[in-house]
């Protein structure tokens, strides 16, 4: 059963994956884009990261998701169907890409032996809490640092975005 | 239980999606498609991280993909502000077009 | 009847079964909040709303579902096919799909997630996508501003609801919605009347988030024809329907469980018995309701002009004898089973409870502009909610420093502050707003 769910939200990942960067049509791309992080999420939950796959799917889905489908609504020109949608090195990067991912899987596939088979016996049995303590205990300063990021973020985005600066 | 699937395959398929973020980043010229396929990049890092967590039996590796959950937000609330900006004084959202300082 | 399902399907059984029970019932129970939802607006506007079907209009539902499934359906020649069929589908789905974690009582349940809350959350932030993929797929300006309204709307008052939400959070410890009634009760009080404050910016933002008047800008008939639905007729028209509706359960149930106790009857903890039996005197409320409304329907079935209707009131009657006696019957039953049914009812009567005071509103308050609601939103009620997080949770820890048990006096103590800060928030935007000038007023 768990297997099956594994490989079944692998599929579905990758294979949204791929639609996502193929589709000619931008709001395609990004309903493409979210099965992808939905299918992603669902790989969490098959982990028993709980509190991660409602993180996901609240951010990610419900939150940047939003963000990028409102500015695909604003700047979709009809136009940009019809042009080509792939630049001029389309050939020599794909062709680079890959074999970046040949050198990753040939190193993944020689040391996969010495990665651990067995999950761990016992993750802690409530994984918000977990995640909860470690937040705001060993990972005080790193969280400080991500909200101030945020909030760099956030002005930044609002001039960006202001008619007149 | 999750005893049957080796943790390779987690890596497999994590470097599968990375591999489809780098060639859409790479090859596409919409630049809001190359900012989706940079969020499936993070995605595919996070399923990394949290794929290693469940396998060492501590949630470090869930707590930094938070932290990415939040970059992820940081960048897209930035790159989508700098792109309704452009679009305004450009009528544009492609990169190869974007080219206002070449001599 | 355990020894007849194999141990390994076992736990799945009851919630496959409650799973069915609910998508059977929910359209049901959607054309039915409608009918009443028309009922109440005629009975505010001094005029009687839907006679014709049925006596009172109680057939109304049925008709109208039988209307719509019948119509054409018709898809405009540039929409977007893929998006424009799929998107109602997306948006009933994810209404469905929150329901798997509502406790509709303590054993009526799919599923107790330990992250529960926050996964109706998450399954209703993704209803947006819905509405706007079916506002952009309609390739109709009406459609794509309704939807881009509709986006901005929800992305703003889900910040503003879920922060009213964390501060009762706080105060029940846990996100399974199970355990957050529970702590209700070993608390002995509602978290509504501790955290005031918190529900009411809860009741604004949910408003907000199910697009009902007040805030209903990304359908308003007045500005965009009918928003996102506008090119949407006959199945499809009815799936948003039965979506926004199904919304406005799971609205009311988060309501009901993080605030109004969830199945938890009123004085719960009061176990006076009834004379001279072991039922508690307060568990014989629900049976005496039902028996009421059978007792008038039965006296107005005489006063039908028309035979079949005569037949309808009768039936409508029966059916509250029926109700009233489980009532009874589960008196008498094991705990398991009385809890079950009673705490079923008590959630319910919650559910709408809360639906109805949103009726109120709709009819009452006047459609926002969209300036003043992104106002509202962004200055007044997600400010108001930060500071109400950090009062009630400075308050917690006192209690518990302190040793101040009684949680009333806390609330108060809350209560005030929070009205002091909301006044100065309403200052802040009066003085802001007469300070622009007069052509962006």
């Amino acid at each position: 059963m768990n297997s099956v769910l594994f490989y079944f939200f692998s599929v579905l990942a990758v294979a949204s994956g791929v639609l996502m960067v193929t589709r000619r049509n931008i709001v395609h791309s990004a309903v493409f884009l979210i099965t992808a992080l939905l299918a992603t999420a669902g790989i969490f939950l098959q982990l028993q990261a709980e509190f991660l796959f409602v993180v996901q799917i609240i951010l990610y889905v419900g939150g940047i998701m939003v963000l990028f489908v409102f500015v695909i609504m604003l700047v979709n020109l009809d136009v940009s169907l019809h042009l080509m949608q792939f630049n001029r090195q389309k050939f020599v990067a794909s062709i680079l890409a890959f074999v970046l991912a040949a050198q990753v899987f040939v190193a993944f596939w020689l040391g996969r032996n010495s990665l651990s088979v067995q999950p761990a016996r016992l993750m802690e049995p409530k994984n918000t809490e977990a995640v909860g303590q470690a937040l705001f205990q060993r990972y005080m300063l790193p969280f400080e640092i991500a909200s101030i990021l945020l909030l760099v973020a956030m002005i930044g985005a609002v001039v960006m975005a202001k008619r007149r600066v | 239980m999750a005893a049957q699937i080796p943790l390779d395959h987690y890596l497999f398929l994590s470097l599968a999606l990375f591999t489809i973020g780098v060639v859409g980043v790479l090859t596409r010229r919409n630049v809001i498609v190359i900012l989706m396929s940079i969020e499936l990049i993070l995605n595919a890092v996070n399923i990394n991280l949290v794929a290693f967590s469940r396998y060492w039996g501590t949630v470090d590796g869930q707590i930094f993909a938070i932290f990415i959950i939040t970059d992820a937000a940081a960048e897209a609330a930035v790159g989508l502000g700098i792109i309704l900006a452009y679009f305004r004084n450009r009528e544009t959202v492609l990169a190869d077009e974007m080219d206002m300082l070449r001599g | 009847m355990n020894h007849l399902i194999p141990p390994s399907i076992q736990p799945y059984v009851f919630s496959v079964l409650y799973g069915i029970v609910i998508v059977a019932l929910l359209p049901l129970l959607a054309g039915y909040i409608v009918l009443v939802e028309r009922k109440v607006m005629a009975d505010m506007q001094a005029r009687l709303g839907p006679m014709r079907v049925g006596p009172h209009g109680l057939l109304q539902p049925i008709a109208d579902a039988l209307k719509l499934l019948i119509k054409e359906d018709i898809v405009p020649e540039k929409a977007d096919r893929f998006l424009f069929w799929w998107a109602p589908v997306l948006s009933v789905t994810m209404a469905l799909l929150a329901y798997a974690a509502i406790p509709f009582g303590p054993v009526f349940q799919i599923a107790d997630l330990n992250v529960g809350l926050l996964f109706i959350l998450a399954i209703s932030s993704m209803g947006i996508y819905g509405i706007v993929l079916g506002g952009w797929a309609s390739n109709s300006h009406y459609s794509l501003l309704g939807a881009l309204r509709s986006a901005a709307q929800l992305v703003s008052y889900e910040t503003a609801a879920g922060l009213g939400l964390v501060s009762a959070l706080m105060l029940a410890g846990s996100l399974s919605m199970k355990e957050i009634v529970q702590a209700q009760y070993d608390q002995g009080v509602w978290f509504a009347f501790v955290v005031p404050v918190g529900f009411f910016i809860y009741f604004v933002g949910s408003i907000a988030e199910t697009n009902r008047a007040p805030f209903d800008l990304p359908e308003a008939e007045s500005e965009l024809v009918a928003g996102y639905m506008t090119e949407y007729s006959g199945f499809r028209w009815a799936l948003y329907f039965l979506g926004e509706y199904a919304n406005m359960v799971v609205v009311g149930s988060i309501a009901t469980t993080l605030f109004l106790g969830g199945w938890l009857r009123p004085f719960a903890r009061n176990h006076d018995l009834l004379w001279g039996t072991s039922i508690e005197l307060l568990d014989i409320v629900p049976a005496l309701l039902f028996l009421g409304v059978a007792a008038y329907s039965f006296w107005t079935a005489r006063r039908q002009p028309v035979q079949i209707q005569k037949l309808v009131m009768v039936a409508v009657g029966a059916l509250c004898v029926v109700l009233a006696a489980v009532m009874t019957a589960a008196l008498f039953a094991s705990p398991a089973v009385m809890q079950g049914i009673h705490g079923a009812f008590w959630f319910l009567a919650k559910v709408f409870g809360y639906i109805y005071v949103f009726l109120w509103v709709r009819f009452t308050f006047p459609r926002y502009r969209f300036d003043q609601l992104m106002r509202l939103g962004w200055h007044f009620l997600i400010p108001l909610a930060l500071v109400n997080v950090i009062v009630v949770g400075v308050t917690i820890v006192l209690q518990q420093n302190w040793e101040w048990r009684h949680p009333m006096l806390a609330a108060v103590a809350t209560t005030v502050i929070m009205l002091g800060v909301a006044a100065f928030l309403a200052q802040e935007e009066k003085q802001h707003q007469e300070s622009m000038p007069a052509a962006e007023r």
